[in-house]
């Protein structure tokens, strides 16, 4: 975990005072409306439907468990005893007072949460690899660099008025677990034969309108010149992204608009000049400025295998709810003898992502007893807690079922991943809490989501696509006809190595018809699959769309036969 | 009346004048320090250097700041446009122009500056603020020194953090 030390403090606590006396100003008439939204939203405060709402950035998902305790009480003194965590990993609160938001954020900045740049036209908070450190299929560990990246761009003056929100991911391992490819900027992190660190930088991904998934820059750009390469492309979108239409604002506008050719000459032309100059001398980082910040993300002292290891197929065999919760909540660990366990915010007739105030001080305990006191947030809406003894993890399923964190759907059908959609956000054009909660019902039955197996289910109110519709297994993006809820379904989107953007299958359907459309498109599967391994996903790109597009409408094709 | 102005922290009274495209009133500024837009200082220098003790230039926010800098370079101002304050573009000209290719002379934000602009543009290199007519040049002042604290270097005083923690211990 990053430890802040009297700069970084400093930092934050003087961030807090600034916003204290804008919102002061606008309050006595002396800030627009136009001129506070700016700066507002620079400290995560967004305008929903009938409150602001508070985002706080969780840097590449690390919490711990002052932070969660932290939350608890905030949730209690200034929201309404929850919280809900977004599907870039962070943090937000429904129903804060503006006048009370400065106090909010002065709590906040003990713990090291803050809400900078967490929505504005800025660059926003990084998201990372929710197994960092942890994972097997990790060759480096991305969370220096995560670091690194974000003090390079907190506050950065010359990038502080983008043209539009900018957004960073960073992965090291071998599977993609950030969904990197959906953001403006992907830094994969390489190892070359000779054993060199190096990034591998992808642009001009994003998801909303005109979804699209960043292409490859430059193959190997030095691990010195991290903030150097972040620089040009900062640059370069500071200086070319469209500031005429807030619907093309994105860098993924310019490079469709340039040609990847044109696109990838600026950004290596920006890049080579900044190397040539003074300024490029101060961006490079030396080894031990990266040892420095590596050395905040040590692993935790682990017990020998042999005091923590444990017999769990022994415990599996006489108890099936665990044996459910094994199989589906709990992955491999690097370390023999310890276990990743996810932490399922999806239990039924819940809102997708949301925390209580109770839950929160739940998993400071749970994250202290059993995780070395840090818990991950995942862009799924989950949590995970990274490292748990397996001697422990009959008893940590026990607490976490007491508190409905232990639902084992990870990755199944139920595991919907949602925006809060029109309940509570201004943008949305149609609900979903009540879409996901129709769809979780019709599978509630873990037989029927065994069967079912791996699937990603998204959902988001409104074309930004908040809840990664985009690039859901099954999409579904509600939008507004007349003043109805309908909802577009799209197939065949995926965030992960196998990175695409889904097809939309035709009309839209009708909100009580949903339900029963992605209920046949499950059934279609079941029945078109060649056996049990082949995920739904693997059985939409070999069969293709049509076969599904005949299911999803059958009932009209029915009504039109009759 | 000349227009008060922030320039290198101090509320001064402006010693330029502005000559618009096709402005009727250049006689008043006849042999004063004038700023004229790139267009017309390109097409006009001999006349305006002949007329004027001193000529800066009105650069729009959409030029490549290094291209256009061989025409500029020598001018004693430069003043770069902000159309609304979000519109961030001049600041990396600025920052181009500070740090890229040594521009020394006065560099001066114009357009929609508000308080909130202030802090942000000191870091970008502007020694040269003229805000929206309705803003507090005092509380123009005071924004400049909002944050003590940075953790980049842009084209101010400050250290790059990472730069600054060289030989501190590594965990804290």
């Amino acid at each position: 975990m990053y430890r802040y030390d009297d700069i970084d403090r400093a930092l934050v606590t003087q961030r807090v005072e600034q916003f204290r006396d804008q919102t002061r100003r606008y309050l006595a008439g002396e800030l627009s409306e136009e001129e506070f939204r700016h700066l507002r939203l620079r400290n995560g405060l967004y305008q929903q439907r009938f409150a602001p709402m508070l985002r706080i950035s969780v840097p590449y998902g690390l919490l711990e468990a002052a932070q969660l305790r932290k939350m608890a009480q905030v949730v209690r003194k200034y929201d309404r005893g929850y919280a809900h965590f977004t599907t870039r990993q962070n943090i937000q609160l429904n129903w804060p007072k503006l006048e009370q938001v400065p106090d909010l954020l002065g709590e906040l900045s003990q713990v090291q949460l803050h809400g900078i740049q967490a929505c504005g036209n800025d660059t926003r908070n990084i998201t990372s690899d929710y197994l960092a450190g942890v994972a097997a299929d990790e060759h480096t560990d991305p969370r220096p660099y995560c670091e690194l990246l974000r003090q390079y761009v907190a506050l950065h003056p010359e990038f502080y008025w983008l043209p539009r929100k900018f957004k960073f991911a960073v992965t090291g391992a071998a599977v993609d677990r950030a969904a990197s490819r959906t953001n403006d900027v992907a830094v994969h992190l390489v190892r070359r034969a000779d054993g060199a660190i190096g990034y591998r930088f992808f642009v001009g991904g994003g998801l909303g309108r005109q979804p699209m998934l960043g292409q490859e820059m430059n193959p190997f750009v030095p691990e010195s010149d991290l903030l150097r390469y972040a620089c040009a492309i900062l640059r370069t979108f500071n200086r070319f992204g469209r500031r005429d239409n807030i619907h093309k604002a994105r860098i993924k506008i310019v490079l469709r608009e340039w040609g990847i050719e044109r696109f990838r000459a600026a950004i290596e032309e920006e890049y080579a000049r900044i190397k040539a100059s003074a300024e490029g001398e101060e961006l490079l980082l030396l080894p031990e400025d990266i040892e420095r910040v590596r050395a905040h993300f040590t692993s935790p002292a682990y017990r020998p295998a042999a005091e923590v290891a444990a017999d769990l197929e022994a415990v599996a065999a006489r108890d099936a709810r665990f044996a459910a919760w094994l199989k589906r909540n709990v992955r491999a660990h690097k370390v023999p003898g310890y276990r990743v366990v996810f932490v399922s915010l999806k239990a039924p007739d819940r809102i997708p992502g949301d925390c209580t105030a109770e839950q929160f001080e739940a998993l400071a305990q749970i994250c202290e007893t059993y995780s070395f006191g840090e818990l991950r947030s995942t862009y799924e809406q989950n949590l995970v807690l990274a490292d748990v003894a397996e001697r422990d993890l009959e008893e940590l399923w026990r607490t976490l079922e007491t508190h409905e964190l232990a639902t084992p759907n990870i990755g199944l059908v139920t595991d919907i991943v949602s925006c809060p959609g029109l309940d509570l956000c201004g943008l949305a054009n149609a609900g979903t809490s009540g879409v996901v909660q129709e769809i979780y019902r019709r599978f509630d039955g873990l037989d029927a989501q065994y069967e079912i197996g791996a699937i990603r289910i998204t959902i988001s109110g409104c074309m930004n696509g908040c809840g990664h519709h985009s690039v859901g297994h099954i999409g579904i993006l509600g939008v507004d006809k007349h003043g109805e809820e309908w909802y577009q379904v799209t197939l065949g989107g995926s965030p992960g190595n196998d990175a695409a953007i889904g097809e939309r299958v035709g009309r839209a359907l009708a909100r009580d018809e949903i339900a029963d459309g992605v209920e046949r498109l499950i059934r279609a599967y079941l029945e078109l699959r060649c056996d049990e391994d082949e995920t739904f996903i693997e059985c939409y790109r070999r069969v293709g769309m049509e076969s599904f597009k005949a299911r999803l409408y059958e009932s009209e094709a029915e009504a039109q036969a009759a | 009346m000349r227009a008060r102005i922030l320039r290198r922290r101090e509320l001064i009274e402006d010693d330029w004048t502005l000559l618009e495209d096709g402005g009727a009133a250049d006689a008043s500024a006849a042999g004063g320090k004038v700023i004229v837009t790139l267009a017309r200082w390109r097409s006009q220098r001999e006349a305006l250097l002949a007329a004027h003790a001193a000529v800066g230039v009105l650069v729009p926010n959409t030029a490549d700041i290094e291209a256009v800098y061989p025409e500029i370079d020598g001018r004693p101002l430069i003043a770069l446009q902000f159309p609304t304050f979000s519109d961030g573009r001049a600041l990396s000209q600025a920052v181009v122009l500070r740090r890229r290719v040594g521009f020394t002379g006065e560099l001066r934000a114009v357009g929609d500056v508000i308080r909130d602009l202030v802090f942000w543009l000191g870091r970008c290199g502007f020694d040269s603020i003229v805000p929206r007519q309705d803003q507090s040049l005092e509380a123009c002042r005071e924004a400049l020194e909002e944050l003590s604290v940075a953790y980049q270097a842009v084209a101010d005083d400050h250290t790059p953090v990472w730069v600054r923690r060289r030989g501190r211990p590594a965990v804290h």
